[in-house]
Parts: structure tokens; C-alpha cells; sequence
């Protein structure tokens, strides 16, 4: 296991340029997902990582060398690649063993390191078969037993699960996390689907237009994102984004909820983290988590964060634990997570508390979150 | 209903039986057009010449032989020289030979570099060299003959297997580098993580799937340099010439009487070669066609 170093690196195909000053210090044996919309240069990035494209400038240091140009077989990487890219032409155990060969490695080691491997990834009765007799989730693990055979100071994952079905997925996601547990080895992993992220990583880095968002834990850029990308990207169902405009009442400073054409609810925020005084009179996004809004909450009796409103019931998404209820706030829709058993039908009128203790407010021009309090 | 279901699963409707009887009645109506010019020649070849001249063309032999497939190519003459077209249908095969191996090599190693390892400018080059594939024969007739001239082989077999060579290229190359798109970028990603490098990328996990397409390739150019006419006319010396325009010279030789039996056994002789290679991998050529046309 090695740490990597990524200082200020610059790519550009052609004129436009993909990765726009990324650095990344990722400690020996974490476990770091870089997550975003596709096109946002996080593939390109882990390519940059594994030296099959070269930066245009900045540095890559892995362990205490920086491997600028150094090839990608002498970075002592391994990568597992979306499409799995297992040799057609060769059977497992040949899979597995190409790497050593290359590398000149003496055939009884390659035997041991082929057989440790298929056991750990419990393959080994898959060995003489071909790629083409394995089902999808086989593919993944030879893929993965071809990158561990190797030993690597750091993995590279490159959308490893999208191919496989749901069900699958998640129970790969599982193996995987175990897998880094066990033999604790740094890895990089690449996805688009930020559940993976969430559920797999000891810090997230959050990419768009080639520029990192955030990178913190997973924890953090759930209840703490740092901009309003950041907040609608990490969680599912998204954070609802409810435009208002913060006033002065009485004395309390809060945002007005107008959730039908006769009602509408004044919501005081008002925390030790977080103070909108100078912003009475200004617009401002109010970030809310649909489990934020919701029929009831534990001890809710004299919480002064929680308030309650009536709003009438668009559409019912009924998930099994909860049901999503979308409703209209400020003539935006909004997802509140409800109990089942209290949801409303469409068209009547539904009894919803706010808890305010985590709404984020964010800067509708600058779209970055406003009172920057851990 | 359920009954009436079963009634139709397994029975065809009159308007498919209709249908299946049109597809076959063209199928067989091509395939009878086609093959009547080669039975043709067939029959001539094993007919006397009495029999030709008093027979219908279509007609069987009266009586069998194949005295003109012998003369055809033991003692035939082509001008001046009655040997028959057995030297030149070897001299044919010493030019096709070595002209398909390397025109194939080349063509599958550029292949893999235009679709793997590209470079700054490869995808011009490539295009340069497809434009390759749009030249008429007849326009480097004369800068070829120079060429070869300058390069001292002119009127030699390694010669004419020259020009078969350059001339296949933009072919063989544009052949094996569509092949070569449809295998995954990230299979070369992950062999150049694993250590191998060009070569070795090349040998270990290229060539091993290449199989459908080198046999497209191998038939492709067989074909077209056996068959050649034009080059092996212009660039061949009287000793040199491939079986093609020996045909023709035999064809055009008149000494007194026209001996179709004999002209149709050598035209059949030349091309034998041509017609048993896709007797024999016609199938791989239809694979290797469509193959890439789908993923897997």
C-alpha cells in the first residue's frame, strides 16, 4: 500500500481542458471514491493515475516518487476496468497469470499467487474456463483476481459495477468493501452513482467540470456540502432546493413557506451555526432533506426546530418503509419522506413538520452555502 | 380459444407458404443464371472437338475425354512456346503466395496501429491510406514500371509480387483496422497495466481473436492478385507471366483451328485455385464479414 499525491494537474484534449487544477492527498490504505456526472473527468483522472494519458502539468506522487513519467506497468498500480477487459483469447488461470509472466515472475510463484487469488475470490473452479463461459458477476471477480494477483501499492476501479445487475451490484459493493478491509491496500474508485460512494468510501471527492467540489467523508458531504452541486448531487431521493426570500418577524428571522394560494407559514430559523441577519430582505435557496420534512418526528414536543405546515398532496411514491409525498413549496416541488401509514391521497390536505436543525441556505448566485459552520 | 391458439403454432398461413415458395423460385432462378456459363465450360472442356463443332452448346458429351485438360496444361501454345499453362500457373502461385502472406502481415500490424495506437497524424496517414483503395490500376501502370525498372526487378516475378503487395495494402490495412475498432480499448489499457508491451499486446491478445478476419483477408486478396490481368500483362516478362495472361495467349494463339475444349480447360485450370478457396472458407469469409457487426 502507498499513499498518492496529487498536486495541481492540468489535462487537455485538444483546446478544451478536462481536469482544471485537480489535488487530491489520499493517505496509504484509504479507500477514496471520485464521483460525478459523466463528463466531469473522473475517468480521465484515474487514467492520468494509471499513466495510460499524460498530464499536461502539475504532479503525481505515489508513495514518495512522483511518477510524472513513469509507465503505467512500472507505477506498481492495478486497474479494474468498467468493462472488465479480460482477455477473450486466454482461459482464467492465463488471466490471471499474464501480469506475473510479463514480468518474468518464476512459474511456482505464479501458481501460488494464481491459486491464493482464486481462493480469496472463491474462482477456482472457474480457472480453465473462458471469459465468454462466465456469467457477470465471475467476469468482476476475475477482473478484481487479476489486479489483486498482482499485488499493487494502489487500485484503480474504473466503474467496476455498472455493468452487473442491481441485485448483484450490491452484493459486489459488499464484497468489495470486505475485500479492502481485509488486505487494506489504497484504492481509487470511479463511479457515477453516489449510493456506491456513500456506501463504500472513507472519503468522497465530489468531481464537476473537472474541478473537485468537495472531498471529505461521506458523512460530511451528506449533512455539510459545500455548494448547492455538492447537495443535490449526494442523496436519494435529492435534497429539495426551496427558493425564498429571508424576513424579519417580530424577532425572529426565518423564510416564508407559501405552500397554497391562501396558505403560507413563516419558518424562524434560527440556530447557534447559522445566522441569516445579513440577509433579511435578500434571496436565498433553503436545502432540504426530503427525511426532513416529514409526518412526525421523535420528540417532537417543544422542539423548537420543528414546525409545522399543511400542504396539499400532489403525487404518492410509495418505497415499502416510507412513502415519498410530493407537494408544492413556494410553486416548487418538493419530496417529504413520510410513514406510510400517514400519507395523504392526492388532492387532500396533509399535515407536514419541517426540522430545521439541518437545513443548509445557500447563495443563489454564488451557489455556495451560506454560514460555512462544520 | 386456447384450442384455436394451438391449431395456429406450428402451421404456417397460406400468404408464408406463398411467400417461402417466391424466396426459393428466385433463389433457384439465380443460382440456374449463374451456373449456366460454368456448366457451359464444363461440358466444353470434356467434349471432342468433332463433338463441339456438330454438338448443341448445351449438349452432354458424346463421348467423354480429357485429352484438352492434359494439352491445357502440358502442351497448349502461348505464342512461340507449347508447354502448356503449367509453368506460368506456378509462376502464379510463387507470385500469390508471398504477395497475400505479406500484403496480410503488414495489413493486420497497421490495422492494430490505426485502431490501438494511434498518434499525432495517424488519422490523416490512414486516410491517405485508404485513398489508396480508390486508385485505378491504370494510372501507376507507368511511374510502377519506372519503379521497378529503377529497382533493377522489373519482368520478375518478386516484382510483380511487389506491386500486388503495395496496391493490397490500403485493403488489407483498412480490413484489419475495422476488426481491430470493435475489440475494447480498455483489453490494451489493461495489458499495458499488466507489463506487455506493443509487440507483445499484439501476439498474446490480438491475434489470437484475428482468425475470422485474416481468412477475409487471406481470400480477399487470393482473388484479387490471382485473378489480376492488368499488372501481370504490364509488369511480367515472357518467362514470368501468371497463369492470367497466359489464358489469354493461349486464347489468342490461332493455328488454324479454334480449340474451345482446350481454351475452356485452361480458363478452367486458372481458375481452379480462386474457386476452391471458397469452396473451402467461404463460411469463415461470411463470419468474418459480419463479424464486429455484433457485440460479444
Amino acid at each position: 500500500m502507498a499513499s498518492l499525491t496529487i498536486t495541481d494537474i492540468r489535462k487537455k484534449f485538444g483546446s478544451q481542458e478536462v481536469l482544471k487544477g485537480i489535488s487530491l492527498s489520499i493517505n496509504a490504505s484509504e479507500f477514496v471514491v471520485l464521483v460525478g456526472p459523466s463528463g466531469c473527468g473522473k475517468s480521465t483522472l484515474l487514467n492520468l493515475i494509471a499513466g495510460l494519458e499524460t498530464i499536461n502539468s502539475g504532479e503525481i506522487k505515489i508513495g514518495d516518487d512522483v511518477v510524472n513519467d513513469v509507465q503505467p506497468k512500472d507505477r506498481n498500480i492495478a486497474m479494474v476496468f468498467q468493462s472488465y477487459a479480460l482477455y477473450p483469447n486466454m482461459n482464467v488461470e492465463k488471466n490471471l497469470s499474464f501480469g506475473l509472466e510479463t514480468r518474468k515472475v518464476p512459474r511456482d510463484e505464479i501458481k501460488k499467487t494464481v491459486d491464493h487469488v482464486a481462493n480469496m475470490l472463491q474462482i477456482s473452479e472457474l480457472l480453465k474456463r473462458k471469459p465468454a463461459e462466465l456469467s457477470g458477476g465471475q467476469r468482476q471477480r476475475v477482473a478484481m483476481g487479476r489486479a489483486l494477483a498482482r499485488d499493487p501499492a494502489i487500485f484503480l476501479f474504473d466503474e467496476p459495477l455498472s455493468n452487473l445487475d442491481a441485485k448483484l451490484r450490491v452484493d459486489m459493493r459488499t464484497e468489495i468493501k470486505m475485500l479492502h478491509q481485509r488486505i487494506k491496500t489504497t484504492i481509487v474508485y470511479v463511479t457515477h452513482d453516489q449510493i456506491e460512494a456513500m456506501t463504500l468510501a472513507d472519503r468522497i471527492a465530489i468531481m464537476k467540470d473537472g474541478v473537485i467540489q468537495q472531498f471529505d467523508t461521506p458523512q460530511q458531504v451528506y449533512d455539510n456540502p459545500s455548494n448547492l452541486f455538492v447537495a443535490g448531487f449526494i442523496g436519494s431521493p435529492s435534497m429539495n432546493f426551496i427558493p425564498c426570500t429571508v424576513i424579519k418577524q417580530n424577532e425572529d428571522t426565518g423564510v416564508i413557506f407559501k405552500t397554497g394560494e391562501e396558505t403560507s407559514f413563516f419558518i424562524p430559523i434560527k440556530r447557534t451555526d447559522l445566522s441569516l441577519t445579513e440577509w433579511i430582505d435578500k434571496d436565498v435557496i433553503i436545502g432540504v432533506r426530503p427525511e426532513q420534512i416529514a409526518s412526525g418526528f421523535h420528540l417532537q414536543e417543544g422542539n423548537k426546530q420543528i414546525h409545522e405546515i399543511m400542504c396539499t398532496v400532489q403525487v404518492l411514491e410509495p418505497t415499502g418503509p416510507d412513502t415519498l409525498v410530493f407537494v408544492n413549496i413556494n410553486d416548487t416541488k418538493v419530496t417529504c419522506r413520510v410513514n406510510p401509514l400517514d400519507a395523504k391521497q392526492p388532492g387532500e390536505n396533509m399535515k407536514l413538520m419541517v426540522d430545521i436543525s439541518k437545513v443548509l441556505v445557500f447563495d443563489p448566485d454564488t451557489k455556495m452555502r451560506i454560514g460555512n459552520v462544520a | 380459444m386456447p384450442g384455436k391458439m394451438n391449431v395456429m403454432v406450428g402451421e404456417k398461413s397460406p400468404g408464408m407458404i406463398a411467400g417461402r415458395i417466391i424466396v426459393y423460385t428466385l433463389s433457384i432462378l439465380a443460382a440456374v443464371y449463374f451456373l449456366i456459363p460454368f456448366f457451359v465450360m464444363v461440358m466444353t472442356s470434356v467434349k471432342t472437338l468433332e463433338d463441339i463443332k456438330s454438338g448443341n452448346l448445351i449438349s452432354w458429351p458424346r463421348e467423354f475425354t480429357l485429352d484438352a485438360w492434359i494439352k491445357a496444361w502440358d502442351s497448349a501454345c502461348t505464342g512461340i512456346n507449347c508447354e502448356g499453362v503449367k509453368g506460368y500457373f506456378f509462376n502464379s502461385i510463387l507470385m500469390v503466395v508471398p504477395s497475400v502472406a505479406i500484403s496480410t502481415i503488414i495489413g493486420a500490424v497497421n490495422g492494430y496501429v490505426f485502431s490501438k495506437w494511434r498518434f499525432k497524424g495517424s488519422e490523416v496517414l490512414f486516410t491517405f491510406l485508404l485513398l489508396g483503395c480508390f486508385i485505378p490500376f491504370q494510372i501507376i501502370l507507368l511511374p510502377m514500371s519506372g519503379m521497378l525498372g529503377w529497382l533493377k526487378i522489373s519482368q520478375t516475378i518478386f516484382g510483380l509480387a511487389l506491386v500486388h503487395i503495395i496496391y493490397g495494402l490500403s485493403f488489407t490495412s483498412l480490413f484489419f483496422r475495422n476488426y481491430y475498432v470493435a475489440i475494447p480499448d480498455e483489453i490494451i489499457k489493461a495489458a499495458k497495466i499488466d507489463g506487455a508491451g506493443f509487440f507483445r499486446i499484439f501476439w498474446k491478445c490480438i491475434l489470437p481473436v484475428s482468425a475470422p478476419i485474416f481468412m477475409v483477408v487471406i481470400i480477399w486478396q487470393t482473388t484479387q492478385i490471382w485473378n489480376d490481368f492488368l499488372f501481370g500483362v504490364a509488369f511480367s516478362g515472357s518467362e514470368s507471366q501468371p497463369v492470367t495472361v497466359a489464358l489469354n495467349n493461349i486464347v489468342n494463339t490461332t493455328t488454324g483451328v479454334k480449340e474451345y475444349n482446350v481454351d475452356m480447360a485452361a480458363a478452367l485450370i486458372a481458375g481452379l485455385p480462386t474457386l476452391l478457396v471458397y469452396i473451402i472458407s467461404g463460411k469463415y469469409f461470411l463470419r468474418g464479414l459480419t463479424a464486429g457487426a455484433v457485440k460479444g
